[in-house]
């Protein structure tokens, strides 16, 4: 079964555990500047907003790319940048329409995320279950769930 | 490893900066943050400094854990001599100011002297940079970390800055990071203002490491799975935040209320976490919008309020209708119980306007409550107030006084002197809640009696946060003991005092000790940091530092005569609740704990305890 990371930003408090995950999973330090998922303050809001990669099928960053730098994991459906061919021309973070694939100045390549190897620290280390990694095929279960629960006949659903 | 081993020196009058390597005897022996800043400023001025001086210095420092994944490693102090108390003053933040500082590969900044200009110490990794900030100055603290991000294009910067309470020298003024952070007591904003720094801002990109990664995660792993596992910590801080406090606190007889005339606050629950979390009516909302963590942060007591657009403070201005920090336990009792007022947006308006321009509410709302008793006996009138009726319970004055106070106009002046001073100056100096010039925060002592000496024997003045005894005595943590009953209680102070020295020295949040004991941390210091570290080491860590900050008010003039509370503490009885009849019993405790610390019956530490912590 592929998986999907699933983000429900109603849950997240902004602390950046997954931050410090990611950062050390792919460069060995905790950095914030270096991770592949950012979140987001809206300060005047209240709202916090995990953003990373979402892996599209179709992947422009993919496509856009001149030397094939980026290829499909299958086992895992993420598209995985490879440092060794990547020559850092940027024109990926251009195509991706989410602005979520990055060039790192001091490597002279991008970076994304690349679903750990199938087991993202992310959704590991989150303390509220903000991020969570689910069936690629229903990353909609839980609202779908939690609308159903609204209905009639919630008391079944729930069950 | 852990420590980036480097020093930033900032001479504001010569408008200079320079690095220097970290004295890792130091770190050895203080650990980082609030310890090793401490042996560094003791090394480095006269006790007896005038501390709005350009001789005062001002340090602001990590911790070895600071900015690594430990759960709420992201704490950075100020430690300098304070404009509140004369005494060493350190005053500990959140948020992400000081993650940032260690990205930038920075264990410390030491400002010292003053500079003839304001200015604004601007950091980039290596590009460290003094810049002009007249256009700054008379700004609050939320328009200068604004202003700051928008003139250098950079969003990700981080500001830890003064509002115009700290240029003005109000003598409790913070200094405000990431909008309602603060490094809040004692008056390290007011240094800052003396020396016309007006604000620090940093972007890091460099990143932290550890001596023993794989061992570091793991130990950061348990460790963060017993503050999930604590009702406290996994539960009770998440869901309400500390405002989890104020009913159980009114319960116990021990919420100082109307300048501790009483012990019990008839409309705490109005004040409450549950009254923040209460939708209301008339907008089918709640003050509550949302829980933040700081940090690293795995427990998120942190509030985020709005204020109903209809009320009186807010109704024409559209600019304090958004979401800000919302209340804190501390905040909401000294804007709240201690003045008598009930009204929940209107003490969370008082809050914004402390954030904005940067003064401590704790040490606001006491000093107001006794400019309110001052007012009801006719010792301060309208003449004075500029016709302000300083009434307890009045809701608009409590939001007009935070603005002029905050702006340093008309009876804020008089306001933004602390409570000692103010109390001094209108013929009541017995009516000021403080100890060591500080104002005490949320706990009456008469119904905790331990902390009646933690407020006594505080190195920074009356606190709450250098041995939180609350958490044994009134919540059972490590073990229940009776709030009411002096017994054992100096060596139970003693204990916090120490090992809250230490945590605070490693640069988590001393709110983990709810769930962590001493041996939760030292895996954590042991995989992060070189060299060895057990439990001992840092419990004796924790007495060295403490005594260090005992040697330096001793050597700045302070006595066992500064060692003691408010007479209304000492001789009034509590009217209500399980303390009824009861006074503090300070004097009980005082000497078994100066016994217990090693120290002569005047409060100075013995030559042999100087020796046996090899200070």
């Amino acid at each position: 079964m592929q998986k999907s990371l699933n983000i429900n930003p109603d849950k997240c408090t902004g602390c950046a555990q997954c931050e410090l995950a990611c950062s050390y999973e792919s460069e060995g330090v905790f950095n914030l500047s270096k991770s592949r998922i950012k979140v987001f303050k809206f300060h005047d809001e209240g709202r916090f907003v995990p953003y990373t990669c979402t892996q599209c099928s179709e992947a422009w960053c993919q496509q856009a790319c001149p030397v094939d730098a980026i290829t499909l994991d299958l086992a895992t459906g993420a598209k995985i940048v490879n440092d060794a061919t990547c020559v850092g021309c940027k024109v990926c973070t251009i195509a991706c329409p989410f602005g979520t694939i990055n060039y790192i100045a001091d490597k002279g390549v991008v970076a994304k995320c690349d679903l750990c190897g199938g087991d993202p620290e992310c959704v590991k280390v989150c303390p509220t279950n903000a991020i969570t990694f689910v069936d690629a095929n229903w990353t909609g279960l839980d609202k779908m769930r939690n609308w159903a629960m609204k209905t009639d006949s919630g008391s079944q659903a729930s069950a | 490893m852990a420590w980036t081993k480097n020093v930033l020196r900032v001479n504001l009058t010569e408008g200079t900066c320079t690095n220097e390597p970290l004295n890792m005897d130091w770190a050895e022996k203080y650990l980082g943050q609030r310890g090793l800043a401490t042996k560094y400023l003791t090394e480095e001025i006269d006790p007896k400094v005038d501390p709005l001086s350009p001789d005062n210095k001002m340090i602001m420092v990590t911790g070895p854990l600071t900015g690594t994944c430990a759960s709420t490693a992201g704490r950075y102090s100020i430690v300098t001599k304070g404009a509140l108390t004369g005494a060493i003053a350190c005053s500990n933040s959140g948020g992400f100011f000081g993650n940032e500082l260690k990205n930038a590969g920075l264990d410390m900044i030491i400002f010292e002297g003053s500079s003839k200009k304001p200015v604004y110490l601007y950091i980039e990794d290596d590009n460290v940079q003094l810049l002009d900030a007249s256009e700054l100055w008379g700004r609050s603290t939320w328009n200068t970390e604004e202003t700051i991000k928008a003139n250098h294009g950079d969003p990700m910067i981080r500001v830890a800055s003064i509002g115009i309470s700290g240029e003005k020298g109000c003598k409790y003024a913070c200094v405000v990071n990431d909008m309602d952070r603060a490094a809040g007591r004692s008056g390290v904003g007011t240094v800052m203002g003396s020396k016309n720094l007006k604000a620090v801002a940093v972007r890091g990109t460099k990143g932290v490491a550890v001596k023993d990664g794989a061992r570091f995660l793991k130990a950061v792993a348990e460790a963060k799975q017993v503050l999930v596992d604590n009702a406290v910590t996994g539960q009770g801080l998440p869901a309400f935040g500390t405002q989890v406090l104020m009913n159980v606190i009114n319960e116990t007889g021990a919420l100082p209320t109307r300048n501790s005339r009483e012990v019990q606050f008839s409309s705490a629950n109005d004040i409450s976490a549950e009254a923040m979390a209460e939708v209301r009516a008339s907008d089918n909302k709640s003050n509550l919008v949302a829980t933040a963590a700081c940090f690293s942060c795995t427990i998120a007591c942190g509030r985020v309020s709005e204020i109903e657009r209809t009320h009186f403070t807010v109704k024409d201005r559209p600019e304090y209708q958004k979401a800000s920090g919302g209340l804190e336990y501390e905040a909401a009792w000294a804007l709240g119980a201690a003045t008598g007022i009930k009204d929940l947006d209107a003490l969370t308006f008082a809050n914004f306007i402390c954030n904005e321009q940067g003064f401590d509410p704790i040490s606001f709302g006491s000093t107001l409550a006794a400019a309110m008793e001052m007012f009801e006996a006719g010792d301060i009138t309208t003449k004075d107030t500029g016709g302000l009726e300083l009434t307890f319970g009045n809701a608009e004055v409590l939001c007009t006084l935070a603005e002029l106070t905050g702006k340093a106009e008309g009876f804020g002046v008089d306001l933004g002197l602390g409570s000692k001073l103010l109390c001094a100056k209108y013929g009541k100096p017995e009516l000021a809640m403080q100890v060591k010039g500080q104002e005490f925060p949320a706990y009456d002592p008469r119904g905790i009696q331990g902390m009646g000496l933690t407020y006594a024997t505080s190195n920074r003045g009356a606190c709450h946060l250098r041995s939180y005894t609350v958490a044994s005595e009134v919540l059972g943590i490590p073990e229940k003991t009776d709030p009411l009953e002096s017994d054992g209680k100096p060596g139970l102070v003693m204990a916090f005092q120490d090992a809250t020295a230490a945590f605070d020295s490693a640069g988590v949040c001393i709110f983990t000790t709810f769930a962590w004991t001493m041996d939760d941390l030292t895996p954590q210091i042991d995989a992060a940091c070189e060299g060895d570290w057990s439990t001992e080491k840092l419990l004796e860590i924790g007495e060295r530092i403490w005594n260090l900050e005992r040697q330096f008010n001793n050597a700045a003039g302070f006595t066992a005569e500064d060692d003691k509370l408010p007479q209304r503490l000492m001789k009034d009885a509590a009217k209500t609740g399980p303390a009824k009849g009861l006074t503090s019993k300070l004097e009980v405790m005082l000497p078994e704990y100066y016994q217990l610390r090693g120290w002569t019956p005047d409060g100075v530490p013995t030559n042999e305890t100087i020796q046996r912590l090899n200070l």
